[in-house]
């Protein structure tokens, strides 16, 4: 899933000061899943937001409203008989979601309300952690399944640098080493000869070095 | 031979080399590095010119190989991943030759996390093993890494590096072979103050025939002060240095701690020195280059050989 992370309240009030009216939007998607952009963190954003603007003297109308997926245009048409009554709506949804909004209602300022941060998994209860960079070239069939683009801290892909200790990362002992979890896999596997193979230089236009990218299924595109 | 480094030539006459280090100014100090060179002066094979080591901003390892190289030593010019995407590569390795710089070093790079800059981007386009690879095809094919043709390729003898002591172990002499299938032609290793660790992936690297196909540098450092080693033995990710060695640094009065890192540093060259594969050292001793003629001279390295 993408994860997400609120902003600070005061970045937030700084956004919404000169306004009256402010639609605050949930996603129920992936911001849903890891507790950042969901109704119910929604609901607690209006309220902090309105006992921030109270205490300055200001009193704000904050309508709340969670779509079922913020990134897709279909869902964001159901906003279009509130969106009159805002002078300003503000997204607890993704980056994706944001933009979304913004691109279809051209003349409404639209503010973040968190902090897109990454692709990743759930690693327990309140915990997750990077998994993927969306590099469009997945190489995880050669990895035994452990991706060194997004958890190595120097992308390097053809084993580890010198300093990994104990099958932690040197940049954090809270960080595994990427290359120690791929060694074990692939012991587990039986495929040591593997890592001999070199992986050569990797084509990163897939992965956004040729700029932002599309994707055209020409079998569902109208 | 593959190129006209001077380091090259030492390894294939079958003396041991000797390389040592020059860390550059964090400023635009061209005497500075003049002055550390010359400590260097023929007391060594080749000089390795850092590149923004430890993830802090100095002057870059091109100029200060250029200062180096104009200074009569033969600078090797080190490259990390981590600051340079492989246009950039490329170019300065093309720059470096042009000035007659034939011998380098192929580097991942310390984290940003370890530096001045924690906030910068990691670049790391290609890895350390795809960087000897590119500069092999340049020397030895005459493409770029993009495949056109180079007119005037840089003829590089292509160094990397190998931590013996870094985890996992056992895939440490496989890391090693990789490098060297990619191309890698000689490789200077981390510090070695833990011997029989070192012995042990060299038996690794001998059963592999690996001592054969490339030659092997061994890393060696100084510890200028009791405090120097703690540090390196608790702080340095990847370094490992075994308590006696500390023990013994803190077994002498402070003002001989010196006197004795210099001591231990030369009684680790002559162990290494019975080490089957062992073609050279590199001796890193940071910030101290004035030691470095001394370690030699009590190491049995001088003179240099003339090749």
């Amino acid at each position: 899933m993408i994860t997400a992370e609120r902003k600070p309240l005061e970045e937030l009030i700084e956004y919404i000061k000169p306004f009256k009216r402010i639609l605050l939007l949930g996603c129920n998607e992936c911001v849903t899943v890891c507790a950042a952009g969901g109704r119910k963190e929604v609901g607690l954003l209006a309220s902090g937001l309105q006992m921030a603007m109270l205490k300055t003297g200001n009193n704000i109308e904050i309508r709340q409203h969670t779509l079922e997926r913020q990134c897709d245009p279909e869902y964001v048409e159901e906003l279009v008989p509130m969106i009159d009554s805002a002078d300003a709506v503000m997204s607890m949804a993704c980056g994706c979601g944001v933009q979304q909004i913004a691109m279809r209602f051209k003349d409404k300022p639209v503010f973040p309300a968190v902090n897109t941060t990454f692709m990743g998994a759930s690693e327990r209860q309140g915990v997750w952690a990077e998994r993927c960079q969306g590099c469009g070239n997945c190489l995880l069939g050669i990895t035994g399944g452990i991706c060194p683009i997004a958890r190595c801290a120097k992308q390097l892909m053809n084993g580890p640098c010198g300093g990994s200790t104990g099958g932690r990362c040197e940049i954090s002992e809270d960080v595994d080493c990427a290359w120690q979890l791929i060694w074990d896999r692939l012991k587990a596997l039986g495929l040591q000869d593997r890592y001999l193979d070199i992986v050569p230089a990797k084509d990163w236009r897939t992965g956004g070095g040729s700029g932002p990218r599309k994707i055209i299924r020409e079998d569902l595109a109208e | 031979m593959k190129t006209e480094s001077k380091l090259e030539k030492i390894l294939a006459a079958g003396h041991l080399a000797v390389t040592s280090e020059c860390g550059p100014p964090r400023g635009a100090k061209f005497d500075e590095v003049v002055t550390k060179s010359k400590y260097l002066e023929g007391i060594v094979d080749a000089v390795n010119v850092t590149d923004n080591q430890t993830a802090m901003v100095r002057m870059s390892s091109l100029a200060a190989s250029v200062i180096i190289k104009q200074q009569g030593l033969n600078p090797l010019f080190q490259v990390t991943c981590r600051d340079r995407n492989r246009l950039a590569m490329q170019a300065d390795i093309i720059g470096a030759y042009a000035f007659g710089i034939d011998t380098m070093l192929c580097l991942s790079g310390d984290h940003t996390k370890f530096g001045d800059h924690p906030m910068a981007m990691n670049v790391h386009d290609i890895d350390s093993i795809q960087m000897i690879q590119m500069v092999k095809d340049m020397r030895d094919k005459g493409i770029f890494q993009g495949g056109a043709e180079i007119k005037g390729a840089p003829k590089m003898f292509i160094g990397a590096a190998a931590n013996p002591f870094a985890d996992p172990f056992e895939l440490r002499v496989m890391r090693l072979a990789k490098k060297i299938a990619a191309g890698a032609d000689f490789i200077q290793t981390q510090c070695i103050f833990n011997v029989d660790k070192f012995e042990k992936w060299m038996e690794g690297v001998r059963a592999k025939g690996l001592h054969k196909k490339c030659y092997i540098l061994a890393g060696v450092t100084p510890c200028k002060s009791l405090g120097a080693a703690r540090y390196m033995a608790n702080r340095v990710p990847g370094m490992d240095v075994p308590k006696e060695i500390v023990d013994r640094m803190a077994s002498v009065p402070k003002e001989k701690q010196a006197e004795e890192g210099v001591t231990i540093c030369v009684e680790t060259i002559e162990r290494l020195k019975k080490i089957e594969g062992v073609a050279g050292f590199h001796i890193m001793a940071i910030e101290w280059e004035e030691k470095v003629e001394e370690i030699c001279k009590r190491a049995g390295l001088l003179p240099r050989p003339q090749v």
